[in-house]
Order: C-alpha cells, then structure tokens, then sequence
C-alpha cells in the first residue's frame, strides 16, 4: 500500500486543529472542486483532498491514520502496525500482505460516519452503490455514426479478508447516434456495489467531442470555413465544400459578403431521435499572396472604374 | 477480464422523473430537493400537474447539488445561489462558443 500524507496534502501541521483542516479544505476545494474549478488537474487533485479532508476531519479516522506511523514519505511502500485494524473495530484479516495491493482511502471508507460509511461492514441499513462519472471523449465521426466506447474503471471492492482494493472493470458502452457536446448517458446500475440491500450505483457518461480539422459543432449544428477567391464572392460560384458524409457541391450567391453564413440544411450532426442539424459555411473571402503582374494589371484597372467604398460609413460618422 | 457490454440511456428532455426518483439517483433526500424547488433553482416540466414530473437536466442540477451540498458544506440558500451562478456561467459559455465558431481558423488560407 502507498503512503498518502494527508496532512501536506492540506498544507496543515500534524497537530492542526478542526478548524484549521476544516479550513484548509474548504480553500483548497474552492480552488480545485471540479464543477467550479478550470485547473487542468483539478479533478485528480480534488480527489485527493477529498480523501484526505474525508479521513481527517473524523476524529476516529484521524486516530487511526496517526496511528499508522508518521515518517513515511507520500508515495512510499508500507503496511499498518499489526493489529492496527482491531484498535478501531475493523476486521481486515491477520495477513499483513492482505494490504499490499490496497488503497489508503479505501480502506478508511469502511469505517462507520459521513459518506464513508457506505460499504461499512456491519451497517444495518442499505447502502446505495457510489456513482461514477466519467468523460468519453468521441470524434464528430463517432458522434454521428454511433460508436462503441472502452471505459476501464478502477473501483473500490471488499475481498474475501476483508480488505477494499482497487478492482478494474471494463465496459463496452454502445453509444447510439446524436451525441453532441455535453451530452450525459447514464448506464444503470453499473456503479459501485451497494451493500446490505442497497441498489448498485450507476455509471454516467459526459460525452466530450475532439476538436475536428474542418468543423466546430455547437449544439448539433456544425460551422466550416469556406474561403472564397474575391471573383467568386463578386460574381458568385459553384464550389465543393466537405460534410461529415462526403463532399457536396455548394451555390454561392453573388455579392456574397465575408461573415456571412451559408446554411446547408441538415449537413451537421444527427440528433437523438430524428433529424440533423445544420452545416454553416462561414464565409473568409481571402486575397492570393502573390500574384503576376498581369493580375497586379486587372486589379488596378478595376480599382480605377469602381466607384465601390467600403469606408464610406467613416465620412459619415 | 470479463468485458460488459451494455447500452447507455440517454439523458435528455423526454426522460422523465418523481421527486422520489430524483431523491434515489441523485442522492440528495426529499426534503432538501423541494427547498430547491422554492428557490426556483429546480422546475418541474408541468408546475401545475398533481404529482411533479422533472426532466433529465434536474438530475444533473440534482447530483451536482449533492456533490456541492457535501464538498463545501453548504446550506440552501448557498446552495441554490451557487447553482444558479454556474447555470449562468454555463449559459454564457455556451454563447461564447457560439461566437468563437463564427472566428476563422487563421494562417490556414
């Protein structure tokens, strides 16, 4: 079992008192709680203050963590004092090996109190399962298609001695047609285990799609560049623009303005149940970065017959 | 290892769920939901019906006041205020991603 030092977690002394953990939590979880937090590990590091807050804010759990020793470093091998369990009412087993595989918080969630108290053995009521939540990250490809998915957990289960371990499962997920960003799936019962009668946990999936080289979805709808040769957005033109069902071919008015957005029903996303939403070409008319002189030539006897300003709104303000 | 294979349920509008549900999956008791609900911070799709019905988003809105509620401590009226600000900073980063799509990807033409 790896040492987790839950005090530097915290950032308190070992001999801080309620309110100063109390404290340094509630700090900390502002700072990294994942539904408010934008650090890029926040989800790992809340994970880790959690456990740490959750065993040290028990006075019982405290105890028995103080108990297990104080000079170890975080990350180091170790095993608890024999009869360490015992002290505190917990049946772990007499193998000393039973531990090596387990996890530290784990092994604190079966004692009685607080959200540790679900799977604690000898609880007489039912206990629901924990809920997992996890992020399946898919491309437009699969979200348009249906896809399935890979999950491998790693979840918290009692063995034969007693002892929580980590447990790894494995899912193969069908995911239907109709994802978009943001979406939730929820699949029943494929939680943690409940105890004493209580229902399984479930697990629920937040659908993340992969940032694509052509399109950019919102909702279901999705938006493309098409770049334009000035010519084409003058006098209009016939051009090939990509969908996620393959290339199609795309009329673009005259006097077609840069911005502007040319709709191209039901090209995005399909939905759940029915229907698709819809590709916008966003229109960048775009200048050739060299050109002959004989280009050069045309473009100065148009600038010399066009009355066209396109700054004549600036005389006016 | 044994590899599970099973379908995923979506959550979307045409899910529906009791109170009583919405208690049991989201793990926030009755009580505490229905305080929710007076603060306007969870609505039932048809306020006037007899037994109320929630939509899927209320599960979400539910489990993350349950998470909330746990992590930090908070009482209703933080509670409720909380959700509502990130509801809000949840509707603002939609709009922004709405426009951000409309910016040309540069240095590709």
């Amino acid at each position: 079992m790896k040492y987790k030092d839950y005090y530097q977690i915290l950032g308190v002394e070992r001999n801080a008192s309620a309110e100063q953990i109390k404290k340094a939590y509630r700090k900390l979880a502002h700072k990294y709680h994942p539904d408010v937090s934008k650090e890029a590990d926040a989800k790992e590091r809340f994970q880790e203050i959690g456990e740490a807050y959750e065993t040290l804010k028990s006075p019982e759990k405290r105890a028995a963590y103080d108990q297990l020793g104080s000079g170890y470093q975080a990350g180091q091998d170790f095993r608890p004092p024999p009869d360490w369990g015992r002290q505190f009412g917990q049946q772990f087993g007499d193998t000393q090996s039973a531990f090596d595989e387990a996890d530290l918080a784990d092994l604190f969630a079966g004692f009685a109190g607080g959200r540790g108290a679900r799977g604690a053995r000898g609880a007489k009521f039912p206990i629901p399962g924990e809920d997992y939540e996890v992020e399946a990250h898919i491309t437009l490809e699969q979200a348009a298609q249906g896809t399935e998915l890979d999950i491998n957990l790693s979840v918290p289960e009692f063995d034969q001695q007693g002892v929580p371990r980590r447990v790894p499962r494995t899912f193969k997920a069908r995911i239907a047609k109709g994802a978009s960003e943001g979406q939730r799936l929820r699949l029943s019962g494929k939680g943690g285990k409940g105890s004493n009668g209580g229902r399984d946990g479930d697990l629920y999936l937040n659908i993340r799609l992969l940032p694509h080289p052509l399109f950019r979805p919102v909702g279901h709808d999705l938006y493309a560049d098409l770049p334009l040769a000035p010519w084409e957005a003058v006098l209009g033109a016939s051009v090939e623009v990509p969908t996620l069902d393959g290339a199609v071919r795309l009329k673009v008015p005259p006097a077609t303005k840069s911005g502007q957005q040319l709709r191209l029903s039901k090209r995005g996303l399909p939905k759940l149940r029915e229907g698709a939403g819809d590709l916008y070409a966003v229109v960048q008319i775009v200048v050739p970065a060299n050109t002959t002189e004989r280009e050069r030539e045309l473009y100065k006897q148009l600038a010399d017959v066009s009355t066209f300003d396109p700054r004549s709104h600036f005389k006016r303000a | 290892m044994k590899i599970e294979i099973t379908d995923a349920v979506w959550l979307d509008e045409r899910q529906q769920f009791s109170l009583a549900e919405l208690a049991d999956l989201s793990g926030l008791p009755e009580p505490e939901l229905k305080q929710l609900i007076d603060y306007e911070t969870l609505l039932p799709t048809d306020p006037g019906a007899g037994e109320a019905r929630f939509g899927a988003h209320c599960l979400v809105i539910a489990r993350m006041a349950c998470r909330l509620r746990n992590d930090f401590d908070l009482d209703s009226g933080g509670l409720a205020l909380t959700l509502t600000l990130l509801e809000r900073i949840r509707a603002l980063e939609a709009q922004l991603r709405a426009l951000r799509v409309l910016i040309p990807q540069q240095g590709k033409y």
